[in-house]
């Protein structure tokens, strides 16, 4: 374990020909300083945590309590209130099953947002066809939910609400304190997805009357594979577990658990912690030079979602008249990703957009640019020089730019759609 | 996705970009797509007095297998006569370009556009045959 603050953030290099990574919210590298406290963890205290009757693990328990301290640390909450789990999949999947399943003779209905992640989405899905009502609320076309709609959406029969703090496409903050204290008001529980925010913007369990919170690792400098559920003491919530066995985590997930993954996560968390006021101004700065840049050198571009509540390292921005695939074929240097139907497997343009009232025009024409720590301002000004000349090139080649210079209106025109 | 590097090619060096003049009574203009689908092909062909394709461009709103597909079909087009363009098939352009299943719609709107093009060089010149 290292003492917080006295390593400072190392540097990573690229490998030679590597594209400049620009998809933090898909994934991060793992922090070196996080890998260097993970490797003893691996060979030679290698117990199992759950050993009580010799050191090795004993050792590996104590590590395991470490983490999870530094894990409820970095969201105000008691470690005892913390639950490993593989990942913000399944704590999404255990939050909305484990309390829809523990309350279903009293309470049967579910309240999410129509731009949350695809687990959560999918979770509820699965739930309404076990018979619980699920109420899908839309959101304004800043990308967040409308407060007057939460409230008259909540009944008496409302067991859980489930609103992320942090878009995954569009980086914005929903009212998180806002939403823990009506639903509290109103006797339901509240559910937060924090895969993009934890480590990204102070949180605070209690503060914001959180109920449950969903985590993970790898969004935040940590190993993959784990993740961790923030579950509520005080009030109590329960859930019933999705995985039953040797009644590990308070029984509500069985299973050992992987040592090195999670003093890798605890570690990830501490170091997001000690620096995240910094590191949240260096990503604005950066963020700033990117929208700049790109806003100085091309006409026709706009940014998705709201830009003033949004988490400093994400951009999304479409670039009118150029299709997000075409154009991320024509910045390869760079690895972001497009809200376009091509790069997804149902052929449809993003969701997310969609639901913010994006055209589906424009929809097909975005990309996300995802920064984060290891990030520089050269990356940025690389960034930069590459999408302006392919958004260039792109446009020379595309029939609708050259309507819009002539000034025709493409909605004007009659397309067939295929 | 890994694009095949008849694609990348045609990405990076598209044949016959621009445009040729509408008015012009040899040239057809084939438009085809919808931008809300992600791809708009606009296809032109001038057309000699002998019935043979002499120049072909393209302008293009699409990913690069859509970019690929009609960079392709100018080439192919140019030479022939409108009978032969219009016997062009999607899978043609789809196996020399190896397309992924997921794109072959890219292969069909180029085949489309060849067709527009045809159709509306053959309205303009008043040869539209009877079957069309």
């Amino acid at each position: 374990m290292t003492a917080l603050g006295t390593k400072p953030c190392p540097k990573l290099t690229r490998p030679a020909g590597a594209p400049v990574y620009l998809d933090y919210q898909a994934t991060t590298p793992c922090d070196p300083r996080v890998v260097e406290t993970m490797l003893p963890w691996f060979t030679e205290k290698f117990g199992n945590p759950h050993s009580r009757n010799h050191r090795y693990g004993w050792e590996a328990e104590e590590a395991v309590e470490l983490a999870r301290e530094q894990i409820a640390a970095v969201i105000g909450a008691d470690p005892k209130e913390v639950i490993f789990t593989s990942g913000a999949t399944e704590s999404n999947n255990l939050a909305l099953k484990g309390v829809a399943h523990f309350y279903r003779e009293k309470k049967n209905h579910i309240i999410t947002v129509v731009t949350e992640h695809k687990c959560v989405l999918d979770t509820c899905r699965y739930l309404e066809q076990e018979g619980f009502k699920v109420t899908y609320l839309p959101v304004q076309t800043n990308g967040l939910i409308d407060m007057a709609e939460l409230e008259a959406a909540i009944t008496d029969q409302t067991a859980i609400v489930s609103v992320m703090a942090v878009n995954n496409e569009i980086g914005v903050i929903q009212p998180i304190a806002e939403i823990g204290a009506l639903c509290r008001k109103k006797g339901a529980f509240f559910h937060t997805d924090c895969a993009q925010a934890v480590g990204k913007i102070p949180l605070d369990v209690n503060a914001m009357n959180i109920d449950l919170m969903s985590i993970s690792a790898h969004k935040l400098y940590g190993p993959k594979g784990i993740g961790a559920l923030y579950v509520r003491r005080r009030p109590r919530v329960r859930l019933v577990p999705l995985i039953t066995g040797g009644g590990q985590e308070r029984g509500m997930r069985s299973g050992t658990l992987p040592t090195p993954l999670c003093v890798g996560f605890g570690e990830a968390c501490a170091i997001a912690k000690a620096e995240m006021a910094a590191e949240s101004q260096r990503l604005t700065d950066l963020r700033n030079r990117l929208l700049g840049g790109l806003r100085q050198r091309l006409p026709e571009i706009y940014v998705n979602g709201d830009l003033d509540n949004r988490i400093p390292g994400n951009l999304n921005v479409s670039f009118a008249f150029v299709e997000g695939e075409g154009l991320m074929m024509g910045v390869k240097e760079l690895a972001v990703s497009s809200g376009s139907a091509c790069t997804s497997a149902s052929l449809e343009p993003s969701y997310v957009l969609r639901a913010l009232g994006v055209d589906v025009e424009m929809a097909h024409t975005s990309l996300r640019f995802g920064l984060g720590r290891f990030t520089t301002g050269e990356d940025i000004d690389f960034a930069i020089d590459h999408i302006v000349d392919a958004v260039e090139h792109l446009r020379a080649m595309s029939p609708l730019w050259d309507m819009h210079l002539e000034g025709v209106d493409i909605k004007s025109i009659e397309w067939a759609e295929h | 996705m890994a694009y095949s590097e008849k694609v990348i090619d045609h990405y990076e060096h598209p044949r016959n970009v621009g445009a040729l003049d509408k008015d012009d009574g040899a040239v057809g203009t084939g438009l085809v797509g919808a931008p809300a689908c992600g791809d708009v092909m606009k296809l032109q062909i001038k057309v000699s007095a002998e019935g043979i394709i002499e120049d072909a461009k393209f302008k293009t709103f699409g990913c690069g297998s859509a970019i690929a597909s009609s960079s392709l079909v100018t080439e192919w087009v140019k030479g022939k006569t409108l009978d032969e363009a219009a016997a062009i098939k999607n899978t043609d352009i789809a196996q020399e370009l190896a397309l992924p299943p997921v794109k072959i719609h890219c292969s069909v709107l180029a085949e489309d556009a060849i067709k527009a093009a045809i159709a509306d060089y053959r309205k303009k010149s008043g040869k539209e045959e009877a079957a069309e």
